[in-house]
């Protein structure tokens, strides 16, 4: 029992001084999807997502504004009756679809919030893979003011 | 050194819930300065909740989330939880915040 807590005293002890010294980061442990985020259509980001057409399903609900006045500032939730395993917002007619992609861990729940930025008026789309299968709802969001140009 | 974030964590009927509002520019990568230049990208990419050391919530960003971002997401936890919000931008600063769920 004492053998076991020492050694793995010692492992995050080697872990943290890694971690100081910059060779391991939170953000390799979960690298960000490159090429997800710069996929240009949406087709593109479903292909690298594994999603290549999700089904719509009601067991995904988009919560969006239906006009948005500032399109930089536009808030989107996703939610869903199925345990989510992840969740993905894309946005049509932005010049890169991909918004955001969460990971959801068991125990937290198919709900996330956030804010986002729309060049024009489109089509966004939640998505859900949820027992490893690609779910989605779409939303036309109007948009008076752009938020990606200047 | 960034600016702090604010963490919010409330719970009630054994589900957490969490709001972040992070101090990020997310600059987009297509807008352009005064001169006609476009002015590069810069955004947070990663974001990773641990609650008392296990993973709650990992997000990835690309330049199209609003600039202070906000995250708003629920797990199934208890008052007193430590919370630890870190995130990493696109020109490798990173930030860490903690919050106790209340």
């Amino acid at each position: 029992m004492n053998q076991q807590r020492r050694s793995l005293m010692k492992y995050s002890a080697v872990f943290g001084l890694m971690a100081s010294a910059g060779l391991i980061s939170t953000a390799q442990a979960q690298e960000w999807n490159k090429a997800a985020f710069e996929g240009k259509g949406i087709d593109d980001v479903f292909k690298i997502l594994g999603a290549d057409s999700p089904d719509k399903s009601s067991a995904v609900t988009l919560n969006a504004p239906d006009i948005a006045e500032n399109g930089a500032v536009v808030p989107v939730g996703i939610t869903s009756t199925l345990k989510a395993e992840q969740m993905a917002i894309l946005v049509e007619k932005n010049p890169s679809s991909l918004a955001a992609q969460f990971f959801i861990p068991a125990g937290t729940d198919s709900f996330v919030t956030t804010r986002i930025k729309m060049g024009q008026t489109s089509n966004v789309y939640g998505l859900v893979k949820a027992d490893g299968k690609w779910l989605m709802t779409v939303k036309e969001v109007k948009v008076t003011l752009g938020g990606c140009g200047g | 050194m960034a600016d702090p974030m604010r963490v919010r964590a409330a719970e009630n009927g054994g589900t957490v819930d969490v709001k972040i509002l992070m101090k990020h520019d997310m600059e987009s990568g297509q807008r352009k300065d005064a001169s006609g230049k476009t002015i590069p990208a810069w955004f947070i990419s990663t974001i990773n909740v641990k609650a008392n050391g296990k993973d709650v919530f990992n997000g990835q960003f690309g330049p199209a989330v609003s600039k202070d971002p906000f995250l708003n997401f629920k797990y199934k936890g208890a008052k007193g939880d430590k919370i630890v919000v870190t995130w990493n931008d696109s020109k490798g600063d990173k930030r860490t915040d903690e919050a106790t769920a209340s």
